[in-house]
């Protein structure tokens, strides 16, 4: 008896091997592998054959050769004797262009429109709501052609120009803005900026440490504030002043001077913000409101001010709800300018478009643009988490 | 105190004349600072300044009844007001496109029925097996009504469907295919093997990483390389192929969404019934994975129907390409704006409705949690 149960203790039943989980598991994940790699290869024999029977040639030896057609607007010098190498980086440079500006403009129209949205006053929280259902409901596509035809069709020529600024022109032509003369003394501007900005930031650092050690206050953002202003307009009137502007002026049938944003590009950069706002607005709203009420309250107890309230209790908490799905609306917005093909504003897809057309390589074209999506793409992201971690919650 | 009591029952007062009425109103909704009332200020110029004109240019100078162009605008050739008889002139090319002219009715016939299926879908009386008995009947009538060929119909190769049913072909059936595809993946990326899970990844993270145009592209140019030589796949396929690898990876993401929020007590609850992998998956997860996640995947085929009017880059004519194609006729040049804005409303009222009916969802859905 005794020794039977010994012997059923001892040897613990093993599965057959087709039963086993682990063996299964490996085996399933073998063939698995195996087909998927069987398509990838039947693709890419495929592939080879047919660019063999037509002719193509493969490698990215194409990007040396001269590209043979022209662009219409570049951010670097460009003509159309030089190569697609250089062609493809200035399709890169105004992607990248209309994007971060896109993201600026988006942020600033999305924030503004999401906090109308919440306002007490009811005329503006409804025409904040009627902004954002009507753009956020019609295709990004449609806009853009929308934008555009206003700007080159229904837009008057260059003689009788809308002005809806004084210096602000809005013809066919495109859109015309006036710019300073360049001056030596913006450079120094910025550089007192900077460096303004760097002594606030110390300022801050002390304040905050002198707080949470003795408990008085400092006006730090005040002495930032003073400083972030004082400092480059003390350069300013050291320079003597220089406000000439250079203003867009009418000459024959065009404009000269000024500077300029062409229609595709200005339809664009429109339709981006406009489209991508809408859905900012609505992550912004979202944040806010997921703050509960009681903690305002709370803040009100202490007796915080409303704008203390908003800066160190509603917001640092609704920013951790905020900045995960707003990184996903910047890189949203970034794919998105890529639909600039379909007015013609020479960003990187249409650039590559035009590429495949004349050589053919199709392959190639097709994992450049892919390639470079996905770096910028990770790069927002990694920017994006850095800043996350910064707000995230810290849980003991 | 004699006095007090006497006086006490006080005879009933209006209250004051500004905390009642529209006057009332006004002062707690729009006046009630001094920010709010500069903000009201603004508004009102704002509007002052933008309804009246638009209002002109829709309504009162509108020409709604004009034999071409020229006939539209005003004596100087300059349009004074919008020209709506352009859209009526253009109504069923910009609606069903290049669709034989004396057969249109079998595409208006399958847009009804899209609306139709949609809505019946929405019920939540209609969830469960008899949704999955009417759709493909549906699917197979819209089949039979696009391509014709049977029961006397005339047939119409898909190089002729245009407009309206094309953008809802694209869409629904787009969505329809990737939503098994992204469940698959959605399991894949959250299974315990690192295959799987790992080429699972890959392609989520890749197909997102790259714009829809990319992919678009993609099977316009690359997928007749990829096909062995002779093999043809007809361009309204081939984008709807694309639609469909496109949306299936943001649909599995939001899918995940769900996955994730399931506790892991029913997993283990139903690994103690002794349910397998894909018992314990079926019965189990997905149908409480599915149905929290919704709301969200009512947003993601909002997203998918915007998504359709890229196709234009491609050549298709979906309902902004007939659009756009309507603008090119000589006889009625330069009225973008109507033909747009017209588009815009189409696409407007299908999305609006889509949204109204994911909120909506959201609250019911978020009953059992509150309090």
């Amino acid at each position: 008896m005794a020794s039977e149960t010994a012997a059923i203790v001892v040897r613990p039943s093993r599965p057959a091997p087709w039963r086993d989980p682990r063996l299964r598991g490996i085996a399933l994940q073998v063939v698995f592998v195996a087909v998927i790699a069987a398509i990838i290869g039947f693709l890419a024999y495929n592939t080879t054959v047919n660019l063999r029977r037509q002719n193509i040639a493969t490698g990215f030896g194409f990007l040396d050769r001269e590209a043979a057609f022209g662009i219409g607007e570049s951010l670097i010098a460009y003509s159309p004797a030089d190569t697609y190498a250089r062609a493809f980086l200035v399709g890169l440079a105004n992607t990248l262009y209309v994007s971060a500006i896109g993201i600026v403009l988006a942020t600033i129209l999305g924030t503004v429109m999401g906090l109308a949205r919440l306002s007490r006053n009811w005329l503006v929280a409804k025409l904040a709501a009627i902004y954002v259902e009507t753009f956020r409901n019609i295709p990004l596509a449609l806009q853009l052609l929308f934008w555009w035809a206003l700007l080159r069709e229904v837009a008057p020529g260059p003689r009788q120009a809308w002005q809806p600024l004084p210096g602000v022109f809005v013809s066919n032509r495109g859109i015309l803005l006036p710019v300073p003369h360049q001056d030596p003394a913006y450079l120094w501007m910025a550089v007192a900026f900077a460096i303004a900005f760097g002594i606030a930031y110390a300022v801050f650092r002390w304040a905050r440490r002198r707080q949470a050690e003795t408990g008085r206050q400092f006006p730090a953002g005040w002495v930032g504030l003073a400083l972030a202003l004082g400092l480059p307009l003390i350069v300013f009137v050291a320079h003597g002043m220089p406000l000439e502007m250079e203003w867009p002026v009418l000459r024959g049938f065009n404009f000269a001077g000024g500077t300029a944003f062409s229609p595709e590009f200005g339809a664009l950069l429109i339709g981006l913000v406009v489209y991508t706002g809408t859905f900012i607005a609505e992550i912004v709203r979202a944040g806010i409101l997921a703050v509960s009420w009681g903690q305002s309250e709370a803040a009100m107890a202490l007796g915080l001010r409303p704008g203390q309230r908003m800066r160190l209790v509603v917001l640092p908490q609704a920013l951790r709800v905020i900045i995960p799905p707003m990184t996903s609306e910047y890189l949203s917005l970034t794919k998105n300018s890529s639909l600039a093909v379909i007015i013609g504003y020479p960003d990187l897809v249409s650039i590559a478009n035009t590429t495949m057309n004349q050589t053919g390589q199709a392959v190639e074209g097709i994992a450049m643009i892919m390639a470079v999506y996905l770096v910028i793409s990770l790069l927002i992201s990694l920017f994006m988490n850095l800043y996350n971690r910064s707000v995230a919650l810290v849980e003991r | 105190m004699t006095e007090i009591a006497h006086e006490l029952p006080l005879p009933m007062q209006r209250p004051p004349a500004t905390s009642t009425g529209i006057l009332g109103w006004l002062r707690a909704n729009l006046f009630n600072s001094v920010f709010n009332t500069v903000l009201s200020l603004i508004a009102v110029y704002f509007l002052a300044v933008t309804i009246p004109p638009l209002i002109r240019w829709a309504f009162i100078d509108a020409v709604w009844d004009a034999a071409n162009g020229q006939a539209c605008r005003g004596p100087g050739g300059q349009e004074v007001g919008a020209c709506w008889a352009f859209i009526g002139e253009k109504l069923r090319f910009i609606l069903f496109g290049r669709f034989p002219y004396t057969e249109q009715w079998r595409p208006l016939l399958v847009v009804v029925l899209f609306i139709a299926l949609v809505l019946a879908s929405c019920d939540r009386r209609m969830w469960g097996r008899r949704l999955l008995l009417l759709w493909p009947a549906g699917l197979v009538l819209i089949g039979i009504l696009m391509w014709g060929g049977v029961f006397g119909l005339r047939y119409v190769g898909t190089e002729y469907w245009s407009g309206l049913p094309l953008t809802l072909i694209l869409a629904i059936i787009g969505m329809v295919y990737a939503f098994p595809f992204a469940i698959l993946l959605a399991l894949g990326r959250r299974s315990q093997l690192p295959a799987v899970r790992m080429v699972s990844v890959a392609y989520i993270e890749l197909v997102r990483g790259v714009p829809l145009i990319t992919v678009l592209f993609m099977a316009s140019v690359m997928l007749p390389l990829f096909l062995p030589a002779g093999v043809t796949i007809d361009k309204l396929l081939r984008a709807q192929v694309a639609f469909i690898l496109f949306a299936a990876a943001y649909l599995s993401e939001v899918i995940r969404g769900g996955l994730q929020a399931i506790p892991k007590g029913q997993i283990e609850a139903a690994d103690a019934l002794g349910l397998g992998y894909w018992r314990r998956t079926r019965l189990i997860v997905l149908p409480q994975a599915l149905t929290m996640v919704i709301p969200p995947l009512v947003n993601n085929f909002i997203g998918a129907f915007k998504n359709t009017s890229l196709v234009l880059i491609i050549g298709l004519f979906d309902l902004l390409n007939t659009a756009n194609a309507a603008l090119t006729d000589p006889n009625w040049q330069g009225f973008a704006a109507e033909a747009y804005i017209f588009t815009a409303a189409i696409y407007f009222c299908f999305c609006f409705f889509m949204s109204r009916y994911s909120q909506m969802l959201e609250r019911t859905f978020d009953r059992g949690h509150r309090r």
